[in-house]
């Protein structure tokens, strides 16, 4: 499914027209180029790849310079499945029009990395009691049976890398287009810090 | 300016156009350019322990009618579009408090009833007492006032 690129630009909030308060996440959308396509034919499947943010051509090497020839070259390239490439071409610009009478759309991008947590916070355990002789804190307790298995089953939930996954946020209410500023609003928070870059579609379930 | 502080200055330009929209200077007895300008002159009219009377509106069904809210400013919180203050009153020997977003369409005026002499930003203390100790003393600049009474 078709979507654009775009840019976190912080939280603020919006009084909408019966005087409400409402929490709202700005998003900020560069202009959004075709740079490439993918076909059945060659690559077994369909597929447009979009670019976004200049990028200065003496950053790039060789193999870049040939991808964008006589294109604009980016610095954010991510790929979509569409199945009917054949309504667009290389070179076009993808926009803000590109939200027009949409009214949910869904976001995803890469949360904050949290680093190595324990399985409290991780996963969400309940841990021990801190006090009265307990020497049972804050650890994951037991991960298994006895001679039958004889091993830890794989895939448990334990301590480890938190954060900096990917992450949708699904149904976010579009609040407002600002298409000369190219921003857009949006109801509630999206994953990530400031400045991510973000994919935003159309809401799937709506 | 960055881009959420412009956005958020908009916002308040955009709110002081939408309170007087769709009302026309004839028929009404305020003067609108006054209204919109109060609303935008509003952080700054009225400090720390001032006593206020804030005028809310109140939809109800399809009628819209104002309150009132009176009482001491004991505490302000946030900035640009997000600042909020907080009133509080004494309503029948009960302590009310109420926030109000600074910048909110729903409010209709405020009006600066007394100004208070205060040396605190967060006027909690209020909070823990009652009768006369839970009053706020009026600040008088006596240049103002001397200069007035010889006149």
């Amino acid at each position: 499914m078709l979507g654009i690129i775009g840019k976190k630009i912080g939280m603020t909030q919006i009084f909408n027209d019966s005087g409400e308060l409402l929490p709202v996440t700005l998003l900020q959308v560069e202009s959004n180029v075709i740079v490439g396509k993918k076909t059945i034919e060659k690559d077994g499947y369909n597929a447009l790849i979009i670019g976004t943010i200049d990028v200065e051509e003496k950053r790039l090497n060789k193999s870049a310079k040939g991808f964008f020839k006589d294109l604009a070259p980016k610095k954010v390239l991510k790929e979509f499945r569409v199945d009917d490439i054949q309504n667009f071409e290389r070179g076009q610009s993808i926009g803000l029009e590109f939200l027009d009478n949409v009214s949910f759309v869904d976001v995803s991008g890469y949360s904050k990395g949290k680093g190595f947590q324990g399985v409290m916070k991780r996963w969400g355990f309940s841990g021990g009691r801190a006090t009265h002789g307990s020497k049972f804190h804050r650890q994951n307790g037991s991960t298994g049976q006895n001679t039958e298995p004889a091993k830890s089953i794989k895939g448990l939930k334990r301590a480890g890398h938190m954060g900096f996954e990917q992450v949708t946020t699904l149904n976010l209410k579009v609040v407002k287009v600002d298409a000369e500023k190219k921003i857009i609003a949006v109801y509630g928070s999206v994953p990530g810090r400031k400045n991510t870059e973000l994919v935003i579609r159309k809401a799937v379930k709506k | 300016m960055s881009i959420i502080r412009t956005v958020e200055q908009e916002h308040i330009k955009h709110l002081s156009e939408f309170i007087i929209k769709g009302k026309d200077p004839a028929t009404t007895k305020v003067n609108l350019d006054e209204v919109k300008d109060n609303f935008l002159s509003r952080v700054g009219s009225f400090d720390i322990g001032d006593l206020v009377k804030v005028a809310v509106k109140i939809v109800e069904g399809k009628r819209e009618r104002i309150q009132f809210f009176e009482g001491y400013v004991i505490s302000f919180r946030g900035h640009g579009i997000t600042k909020t203050f907080k009133v509080r009153k004494i309503a029948f020997s009960v302590g009310v408090e109420r926030t109000f977003p600074m910048y909110s369409p729903n409010i209709d005026s405020i009006e600066v009833i007394r100004k208070g002499r205060v040396r605190r930003a967060k006027l909690f203390y209020l909070r823990e007492r009652s009768g006369k100790k839970a009053n706020i003393v009026e600040r008088i600049n006596y240049k103002k006032a001397n200069a007035k009474a010889k006149k």
